[in-house]
């Protein structure tokens, strides 16, 4: 991984070793309401990490604080060594945001002139529109632009400063499928070159494909942290659901490898290491129909991680995640 | 995976904060390319002037100069008004926009954001000050001697930033592009009561409203130059209102960035 190098290059800058985020205790409340309740976390510079986890899980908490848009409650956030505000100031991180941060009567290159301006020292302006594929409309008001050509204008003024740390919200939101491509593939040259990027998202194969590492997060806590297949790994297995009027869970729990059952009104749900076994006892032996064999993806294994604490929202999710 | 590592020690903050003349040109650029700025607070005022300006008695004698030149420098307050009041509700504007969270971003310090609001604000006062000293000069009616021409514009640039300040205020409180719509029709209210369009009777029933509210106060300073008079309440009621609309906007704008 990309420690071992960031040790070996240790010696040419002192900061070099320094980890591009590191979060310790933090904690983040909105009066009543603990949106981080806790979160150490430390990502090392190249790395590219997604944060995943549903709606009010403290992703845009957490990336607010990393941004120094907000102060954590307690805890300590360390942005490259530096308190975060001061990484800002120094052009050292960047970050895309899904909606708005334009003005609809600047054109795309005095936007970006007006951003190249409040940095200290950045890319030439006209040497970021040819890269990223806006120079043919540099003239023309962001407000007469589409949602793809916003999108890329964000791009473009988020690396002017060539920043050590990008930090993009559900960046491919709208991008068609090729466009998600060549944004991925661009993303992890730059990483390659040693840009850290935090990239929170909604798309769990993205997740998984892109990532070097995903953490996910659940009510304000990092409920697990590894490379996309650890995570799978963690719940190994496939689900088996069938329709089974009247099932037992407590039958059905001790059958060969399950460790999850779910009963929803007629359907169960099994997660188990050893379908077939499963699937043949439920055709055999009872009176099942309708029977369906899936793949564990990330989905199922952030549900498994966070059953414990289950509320309506996570049913929600479970009944539309395994269906 | 990584074969180098972008070099922290080696980034530099930017000077002053971030402010510089780029954007603030930028900023100006875009105030003058927006019609509706330029006709409502560049023409409109220039207008009001003609259509106030050239009553029968302009030419009767006020202080050094005459009455049209006391409607001269009156419209040159409404319009610097109007004009530093839209440049500040923009604050708001952008606010709504997520524009200040993108330049959250950026090395850009508040402090200097709003230095260069404030100076974007004031040249747009400025200009139309300008405009309307240009339009009493081409109508030729004004006269006053030069040093009280020049006296009475400064004067009133000095003025306007109270507007400013009333415009971000107003900006916070109504969101989005509503702001002018209440800062229109509520500067030309605030104008008729203040004497800025009709000169006010002393003692008169008007006048014992008129000297509370915001637009008197600025108005009798403007036009001290001009008629050499300047009664204690109208310098208390200016350094009032202007206390108060600075307070709000700092007030609303404090309570803003704690959720940028």
């Amino acid at each position: 991984m990309t420690t071992a190098t960031a040790r070996q290059e240790a010696g040419r800058a002192a900061t070099a070793s320094q980890p591009a985020v590191d979060l310790a205790a933090v904690t983040k409340d909105f009066g009543s309401v603990h949106a981080v309740r806790g979160v150490d976390l430390r990502v090392e510079q190249g790395e590219v990490v997604a944060f995943l986890g549903p709606n009010g899980a403290g992703k845009t908490s957490t990336i607010d604080m990393v941004l120094g848009l907000s102060r954590p409650t307690s805890g300590r956030v360390e942005v490259l060594g530096l308190e975060p505000r001061h990484a800002v100031a120094h052009g050292l991180v960047a970050a895309v945001m899904q909606t708005g941060g334009l003005l609809k009567d600047l054109t795309v290159r005095d936007t970006l002139r007006y951003t190249a301006s409040l940095f200290a020292d950045t890319a030439p302006v006209d040497e970021v529109l040819e890269v990223s594929g806006i120079a043919s409309i540099a003239d023309r008001k962001v407000g007469k632009c589409s949602g793809g050509e916003q999108q890329r204008l964000r791009f473009a003024m988020a690396l002017l400063p060539d920043p050590a740390l990008l930090v993009l919200d559900e960046p491919t939101t709208g991008m068609d499928v090729e466009g998600r491509r060549s944004f991925w593939e661009a993303t992890r040259r730059d990483a390659d070159r040693g840009r850290t990027v935090l990239f929170a998202t909604h798309y769990l194969d993205e997740a998984d494909r892109y990532a070097d590492r995903v953490v996910l997060l659940s009510h304000g806590r990092v409920v697990a942290d590894g490379t996309g297949s650890e995570i799978k790994a963690l719940t190994a297995g496939r689900t088996v659901r069938a329709i089974l009027p009247g099932a037992d869970p407590a039958t059905l729990r001790a059958l060969p490898g399950v460790d999850g059952v779910e009963v929803l009104a007629e359907q169960v749900y099994l997660r188990t290491t050893d379908s077939d076994a499963v699937a043949r006892w439920l055709l055999t032996s009872t009176d099942a129909r309708d029977l369906e064999i899936t793949a564990n993806g990330l989905e199922e294994a952030f549900l498994s991680l966070t059953s414990d604490d289950r509320t309506d929202d996570a049913t929600d999710a479970v009944e539309g995640g395994l269906r | 995976m990584s074969t180098s590592t972008i070099d922290v020690a080696a980034r530099r903050v930017p000077p002053f904060g971030g402010f510089n003349r780029t954007a603030l040109a930028i900023e100006l650029k875009r105030m003058l390319s927006n019609r509706r700025t330029v006709i409502f607070t560049l023409v409109f005022p220039a207008a009001m002037f003609f259509a106030f300006g050239t009553g029968s008695d302009t030419a009767r004698s006020v202080g050094d100069g005459n009455v049209s030149a006391y409607i001269l420098v009156s419209m040159g307050l409404y319009g610097a008004a109007l004009t530093a009041a839209a440049s500040g509700a923009m604050v708001a504007l952008e606010r709504s926009l997520g524009w200040s969270r993108q330049l959250r971003l950026t090395p850009l310090n508040p402090v200097a954001y709003i230095m260069m609001k404030a100076i974007v604000a004031l040249s747009m006062g400025a200009i139309a000050i300008v405009v309307v000293n240009l339009a009493g000069l081409v109508q030729g009616k004004p006269d006053m001697p030069g040093t009280t021409w020049v006296a009475s514009a400064l004067v009133t640039l000095a003025c306007t930033s109270t507007f400013a300040a009333l415009g971000v205020f107003v900006g916070y409180v109504v969101p989005g592009e509503n702001a002018m719509q209440i800062l229109g029709p509520g500067l030309a209210l605030l104008s008729f009561l203040g004497g800025v369009f009709i000169p006010l009777t002393h003692g008169s029933a008007i006048w014992h409203v008129a000297v509370f509210t915001p637009m008197y106060g600025v108005a009798e300073v403007a036009r001290a130059p001009l008629t050499g008079e300047l009664p204690w309440y109208a310098v208390v009621n200016a350094v009032v209102w202007l206390a108060v609309f600075v307070a709000g906007a700092a007030w609303r704008m404090t309570k803003d960035t704690a959720r940028v």
